[in-house]
């Protein structure tokens, strides 16, 4: 284990991050983490939202479920049992850019529950006696989003943010979900699971040399495939009202932003975060704390490669509904007029203290890791991260917003009455 | 490894640790026996709404202040109410040791200011309306109130919009002095921590908690009533749900039950998330959007949950799938390799969940406070492992032979 508090404080000194682009199209980021007891990894494939046909939404998803219900020489059941016993903590799920999957496990499960992978994404068994049954999965997901007023607005919000290329969800419509076969499935399951784009990143009690052979022995001779650039944005300014007789009213908003990777990126991030990260944060204290109208009020950003958005979320009763949208967006609208150092400095030691906690990680790290090279084509050192955090200046912050005013609003609400937008 | 330290000061309080100088952050937490089994019907959610009033203001800090101070320290800190207790807790870098005890020990003697306590009525209000609008639209609370009775365990932790349009300030300082003295408080943390230096901060800013009197004497619930804003039905009436929600309650183990571990365990082959019987038969298939069940452990007894959600239509086919799972349980047990696969599981999760110390605080801080006992992670893995076939079989006749309480919302 490490060796005193001292040294290990510094993540820098005992956790460098490698990178390693395989023949194959793959590459592979290792961070070892020898303090930890456990290892963890996410793959990463090119087989997101974006690259379904358009008629086709849900299939990514679908397809992503597929794969998982037996592959190589195990059955769905015994997938299961090996994972289990092998003590992964697994998760899996598809993005508008990306099908992930990922697991944290006791150190030494990792080579195993590698080859495991490598099985479930190159050799699935796609079983077509078992489409009917994914298929009735991912309704029951709809369904359960139509009793969730906070999942409806925000998923409503983005597609109108990014338009209904980019901004679709995961789970399809029953349309669409009705009209998939097994063809679709074989199909897109052929032109993206491959290496062409494919990212692994293992993060823990790991060694850079063993991880890069196990991922060759793995993945070294999987096909490869050039991957299309991300389509366009295609969102709209505009305000929807969704009838209900809720107890709250749900209020969804979105406006433009830059992507992770734009240099201006995290002067962007920290207005953001002076908004509404914290219970000092502007949202918070002005909205909930010093009004009292809503229990639930934030806002945050989010990245495509390509594009970027804030998305916010307040839930409030229907009598105080209207004042809190105009005091929420008033205060996005006033945020540069009045910044104070001290609220800069607040972002930047919680920020700080959050990269240093990650170092008790690695399932953490592993997904970082596989994020940040998607986004802007390389790992993004702990230490760099802290340095840019660290040289942002109040005025960089306060420039960023004055050149940019939120704009082109795009909200929705869910409740028993419409609000003046 | 990690060190085990305890200590108990002169005016009654507790002090525990689970120290390890190799962790690169520090968790700390009060953990205070108020919750909403220990209130009375004009006290309805008042463990709950006294949680938020503890972050308004003190004799040296405005509510500002606090908020802002907690932000300043960067980690993250929240508090939560249940039952049985209310926990306030932050995990910070180590470096800022001194100032989270400081604070955290501060808000533990709140002003409960009268303005303050009105503005924050209404976020309250907004808390429990947000509930009313996700699913299952309060029936776990139905669950409880119906099985517990509504009073004692099976009191709503948020307590009613009526009975918080009702309260007073002066019922909430009162409750305060009454929940908030030194025995009833353990003060838990975990990871890179002074204890010494935290012991000997403790025991000079907690001296005066001993002082804390109530002086309201209310008179004992009406039994025989039910309080304002309660409905006993086992339907949940819920017109725009387009899924069924089904909620069964049962009897389970208690935190101090020797049972608790094969309970957890039998809980995972039956109705885990993934792997399960609940989940090849209901979720695999598609049937069920949800098909879970768990054991829920309070200090003197406990419960056993199973949660049901799909389409209207299949409800009745799904009721008796779960039934037969669990009556197959019950006559016949678990095979070995059902019991290794989830001793494996359960085994990892604690082993993974251990290297943060913002994970232990819970159960060491809880675990003191309730039963006086600590539980470090080679006795956590000696339990799970150490549980059989047999013992699972006697746990799922225990609590799994009767029928239980249902409810629906629909």
């Amino acid at each position: 284990m490490s060796t005193s508090t001292q040294s290990s404080a510094d993540p820098s000194s005992q956790s460098e991050i490698t990178t390693h682009p395989l023949p194959c199209g793959m590459t592979v980021l290792v961070q070892p983490m020898p303090w930890l007891r456990t290892a963890a990894f996410t793959l990463s494939l090119r087989s997101g939202i974006q690259t379904e046909p358009e008629n086709r939404a849900g299939l990514a998803s679908m397809v992503c479920e597929m794969v998982q219900r037996g592959a190589g020489s195990f059955s769905s059941r015994d997938l299961v049992a090996m994972q289990d016993n092998l003590g992964m903590d697994r998760n899996s799920g598809v993005s508008t850019a990306t099908s992930s999957f990922g697991a944290a496990m006791p150190a030494e499960s990792f080579g195993e529950a590698l080859n495991l992978y490598a099985d479930i994404v190159r050799r699935p068994h796609l079983p077509a006696d078992q489409i009917e049954d994914a298929r009735m999965m991912m309704i029951q997901e709809l369904r359960a989003i139509e009793d969730e007023p906070t999942q409806r607005v925000m998923k409503r919000v983005r597609e109108l943010h990014y338009g209904s290329r980019l901004g679709r969800g995961n789970q399809g419509t029953m349309e669409s979900l009705a009209a998939i076969n097994s063809d679709d499935i074989r199909q897109f399951y052929q032109a993206t699971y491959h290496a062409g784009g494919a990212i692994l990143t293992v993060a823990g009690r790991v060694e850079a040399d063993t991880v890069v052979q196990l991922a060759q022995e793995a993945f070294g001779d999987w096909r490869t495939e050039d991957v299309d650039d991300a389509p366009l944005p295609s969102g709209a300014p505009v305000y929807e009202h969704i009838q209900a007789a809720s107890s709250q009213t749900h209020i969804a908003f979105a406006f433009p932003s830059i992507p992770y990777g734009h240099p201006d990126y995290f002067a962007m991030r920290a207005g953001i975060g002076i908004l509404s990260d914290g219970m000092s944060s502007r949202l918070f204290d002005r909205v909930r704390e010093k009004r009292g109208l809503c229990y639930t009020v934030s806002a945050s950003c989010h990245s495509l490669i390509n594009a970027g958005g804030v998305f916010g979320y307040a839930g409030t009763t229907p009598a105080r509904a209207q004042e809190t949208l105009d005091v929420t967006l008033g205060e996005i609208r006033n945020l540069p007029s009045d910044l104070e150092q001290s609220e800069l400095d607040r972002w930047k030691v919680r920020i700080e203290s959050g990269l240093i906690m990650e170092q008790e990680s690695s399932a953490s790290r592993a997904s970082s890791l596989a994020s940040d090279f998607y986004q802007i084509g390389r790992a993004m050192p702990t230490a760099e991260l802290s340095e840019i955090i660290e040289a942002l200046t109040l005025d960089d912050v306060k420039g960023y917003w004055e050149k940019h005013p939120p704009s082109d609003y795009r909200i929705v609400t869910l409740g028993p009455e419409k609000l003046n937008v | 490894m990690p060190k085990f330290q305890q200590a108990t000061l002169a005016n009654g309080l507790r002090i525990v640790a689970e120290t390890d100088p190799r962790n690169y952050s520090m968790s700390l937490g009060y953990f205070v026996q108020a919750g909403s089994r220990n209130e009375l019907d004009p006290q309805s959610g008042l463990s709950h709404f006294l949680e938020h009033m503890m972050f308004k203001g003190t004799q040296r800090r405005s509510a500002e202040d606090v908020n802002r101070e907690l932000d300043e320290l960067g980690g993250q800190s929240n508090a939560y109410t249940s039952e049985e207790q209310t926990v306030y807790y932050a995990t910070v870098l180590p470096k800022f040791q001194d100032r989270i005890v400081d604070l955290l020990t501060d808000m533990m003697s709140p002003i409960l200011d009268g303005d303050e306590f009105e503005t924050e009525r209404n976020v309250i209000l907004e808390e429990i309306a947000k509930y009313e609008d996700q699913p299952p639209f309060g029936g776990f609370e139905r669950a409880m109130e119906i099985y517990f009775s509504p009073r004692g365990l099976g009191r709503r932790v948020l307590g009613t919009s009526e009975s918080i349009e009702a309260m007073t300030a002066e019922r909430m300082r009162d409750y305060f002095k009454q929940r908030y003295r030194p025995e009833n408080i353990v003060l838990a943390a975990s990871g890179n921590v002074d204890f010494d230096a935290l012991v000997g901060e403790i025991d000079k800013r907690t001296a005066s908690w001993a002082d804390r009197v109530a002086a309201e004497t209310l008179p004992a619930d009406d039994a025989d009533s039910i309080p304002e804003g309660i409905e006993l039905s086992h339907r949940v009436v819920t017109p725009d749900a387009v899924q069924a929600y089904c909620i069964q309650i049962g009897n389970g183990p208690s935190s101090g039950s020797s049972q608790r571990h094969a309970a957890r365990l039998l809980a995972t082959i039956l109705g885990d998330e993934g792997g399960s019987r609940f989940f090849w038969d209901l979720i695999d298939t598609g049937r069920a959007e949800v098909a879970t069940c768990w054991p829920q452990e309070f200090s003197d007894c406990g419960a056993w949950f199973n949660y049901l959600v799909c389409v209207p239509d299949d409800l009745e086919s799904n009721q008796r799938f779960m039934r037969e799972i669990i009556h197959s349980v019950v006559e016949k047990g678990v095979t070995k390799e059902e019991l290794e696969q989830a001793v494996n599981k359960t085994a990892a999760g604690y082993i993974m969940q251990s290297e943060r110390p913002s994970n232990r605080l819970f159960s060491i801080g809880s675990r003191w406070l309730i039963h006086n006992e600590y539980v470090d992670l080679d006795q956590s893995l000696t339990n799970i492992r150490s549980v059989d076939q047999a013992a699972i079989a006697e746990v799922a006749k225990t609590y799994l032979s009767e029928e239980p309480t249902e409810i629906l919302a629909l």
